[in-house]
């Protein structure tokens, strides 16, 4: 979708474009990209996890130059930058929070590729590639999380790599290897913040494929079907999208900015605030927010090792999900049931969210098995049974056509074609 | 369905507890002067609380993360440049190596520290019956609950506990500490301290006197913070609507509702 006639204007324009064709390049894929006309606002949060990517780059560039990576430092080099540094408590803050904005973006990009079916054929590259940088986003949280070197930092930090020990036979050396001695200490502070300043970029390298595989085949869209060929269905990424997607931002901004500056430590957990101490243990050891689902899967199984093997399972079956759906008709506006298991899957991780937060027992540990459960029969029942059984809506032939037009000529035989019963 | 989903959605908001641990009795509410869109410090409070730690809680907690300057700048107690200075002067800072390569006392400087009360832990700790008084620098923030917190367990005494709890020795009933026991006896009596202002100094007033300097310490740049978070609120709300305006001109020339 790249090839266009673009020709550059100016005489060095000419010149560069010959040699370097990066006019046309950008040309091809930030203006005259043709995209779907009829996108709602769940397709603006392709352009704000940019955003939010850029942001984390720029504000952690910023606070690297004033972080001490060292167990006795880290803890007051962060108080140095939130109280001498000019600015460093809004650099500061824009970096912790812009974290969480990060994952409530990812979290309503991958549902809006859920509930519409992006990660269907012919485009299940794209997919994988986004879970690959959803990985690596938790990945970089969680050391993230680990560099200011408060109790949540320590004790998360102990928690998260002594999973590893389960693995059978060698998980004793894994972990000494990956604390880089026999404990969380600072080894385990240093190496941490070298990855952390590593990841974002192999994220950065991976959405320019993500968005390279997306200008592939173009766009999903509401509807869910192929575009017309003649192109009357789309509009060129400039100014079109670029706009809508520029007031989306704003507003999300706008979000963004009443945590930021209003309140900025909501989202964290207070203990952070103490240094660490490897000698007192805080009474509930949790992760951010946004990694509560996983944790509450990972409490859910008595056995530790059974308990990782389901929580990376929660994450790296999501790979699979392509093949796991076999249902032809992509956008859930056709399948009304499985649009109520689409619902039930939200809410199934929110309350998974809610579970990670409270302490492992009685009620909660039922209710969080439960759900666990539930998250699995999802992918692995409920998605490749419902294609073949799932009655679904008449497809429109065209995004251009009403999706309800009854008696309409236009909702043709074809449709029942695409109906699988 | 989509009442199930509203109806979990509504127990978890309402329910909100996501970070509590434990039955502990909530603390009491507080309307701060710093609380809100257009909080901010009471300078007069502020130079009150400062007295309240230094004549009381600085004979136990550390404050590491302060220096006297920070005293005098904008947005704190604001002491004038030559009450700081006398502020400082008031301690003795131990310095060096000198040009003999000995260390050596001096007069505190604005540049200082604050100066701690024990040299290090384990000093404090045995000095205090072993349980170790934290830093103050930051303990609003490192508390659920924050100022409203802290005032409340300084408020929170009782020498008659409920008969349902034992209160063993070295340890204090307090209403509001998680498990209603503390290590820390009683810091504040009603005319604990003398306010050179004529403000009474009741345990409630000193309370919250020591309460919002403790969170200014916690927080030094809340007032700018709320300032430039307004101005940018403000502005975003405002280029949202052109860019909204822009946005509405530039699709009306595609035939389709967005």
């Amino acid at each position: 979708m790249s090839e266009t006639n673009y020709k550059p204007t100016s005489a060095f324009g000419k010149w560069f474009d010959e040699r370097l064709p990066l006019l046309t390049l950008f040309n091809g894929h930030l203006m005259q990209y043709p995209t779907p006309k009829n996108l709602n606002y769940w397709w603006t949060f392709g352009g704000i996890l940019t955003f939010c990517l850029v942001t984390q780059i720029i504000t952690g560039i910023v606070l690297a130059m004033h972080y001490t990576a060292h167990a006795d430092l880290a803890f007051s080099s962060v108080e140095h930058i939130m109280r001498d540094v000019n600015y460093g408590w809004l650099i500061r803050y824009i970096h912790a929070n812009g974290a969480s904005m990060f994952f409530l973006a990812v979290y309503i990009h991958i549902f809006r590729a859920l509930f519409y079916g992006s990660y269907k054929s012919p485009r299940e590259v794209i997919w994988i590639l986004g879970i690959l940088i959803y990985i690596l986003m938790m990945a970089a949280a969680f050391m993230g999380y680990v560099l200011p070197w408060g109790q949540m930092s320590f004790w998360g930090a102990t928690v998260i790599t002594n999973l590893f020990s389960a693995i059978p036979l060698i998980g004793e050396s894994v972990t000494q290897w990956l604390w880089g001695g026999y404990s969380v200490d600072n080894p385990t502070l240093t190496r941490f913040f070298s990855l952390h300043y590593l990841i974002p970029f192999l994220i950065l390298g991976l959405v320019v494929l993500h968005i390279w595989a997306l200008h592939v085949p173009g766009n999903n869209n509401p509807v869910g079907i192929d575009l017309k060929k003649d192109g009357s269905d789309t509009v060129p990424f400039h100014p079109y999208i670029v706009i809508k997607d520029l007031f989306a931002l704003v507003i999300f901004m706008i979000v963004f900015a009443g945590f930021v500056f209003y309140a900025p430590n909501v989202l964290g957990h207070s203990d952070n605030y103490i240094q660490a101490d490897p000698l007192v243990t805080p009474a509930h050891i949790v992760p951010e927010w946004y990694l509560l689902p996983f944790y509450a899967i990972l409490r859910s199984v008595p056995d530790k090792l059974g308990g990782v093997v389901l929580m990376f399972g929660a994450i790296f079956i999501l790979l699979a999900l392509p093949w796991l759906d076999t249902s032809k008709v992509r956008s859930a506006i056709f399948r009304p049931i499985y649009k109520q298991f689409f619902w039930l899957l939200v809410l199934d991780v929110l309350v998974l969210g809610y579970m990670g937060a409270m302490p492992a027992e009685g009620m909660y540990l039922l209710i969080s098995r439960v759900a666990t459960a539930y998250y699995f029969i999802h992918f692995i029942i409920v998605m490749p049974l419902l294609g073949y059984m799932e009655k679904t809506k008449p497809v429109p032939l065209s995004i251009a056509e009403p999706i309800i037009s009854s008696g309409s000529g236009n909702l043709a035989a074809a449709k029942k074609d695409k109906t699988i019963s | 369905m989509k009442k199930l989903f509203s109806a979990v959605i509504l127990f978890i908001l309402f329910t909100n507890k996501l970070f509590a641990a434990g039955d502990i009795t909530k603390p009491m509410q507080v309307d701060w002067s710093f609380n809100g869109f257009f909080g901010k410090f009471d300078r007069a409070q502020l130079q009150r609380g400062f007295q309240v730690y230094k004549e009381v809680c600085a004979s136990c907690h550390s404050m590491k993360y302060l220096s006297y300057r920070n005293l005098g700048e904008k947005g704190g107690p604001e002491f004038s440049d030559k009450e700081v200075k006398a502020i400082a002067a008031s301690y003795q800072i131990k310095d060096g190596p000198n040009e003999q390569g000995e260390m050596f006392e001096r007069a505190g400087l604005p540049k200082d520290k604050f100066k701690s009360p024990y040299p290090n832990k384990k000093a404090a700790r045995s000095a205090n019956g072993g349980a170790y008084p934290p830093d103050m620098s930051v303990l609003v923030k490192a508390r659920a609950g924050g100022s409203n917190y802290i005032y409340s367990v300084l408020m929170g005494y009782d020498e008659n506990p409920p008969p349902e709890i034992k209160i063993e020795e070295g340890v204090y009933y307090n209403k509001y500490m998680a498990g209603n026991k503390i290590r820390m006896s009683q810091p504040l009596y009603d005319g604990s301290v003398e306010y050179s202002d004529g403000t009474q100094a009741t345990l409630s007033q000193m309370s919250k006197d020591v309460t919002a300097f403790l969170t200014w310490a916690a927080e030094p740049h809340l007032e700018k913070r709320k300032r430039i978070g307004f101005k940018t609120i403000i502005y975003l709300l405002i280029f949202s609507v052109l860019v909204f305006l822009s946005m509405k001109k530039i699709w009306s020339r595609v035939e389709t509702k967005m």
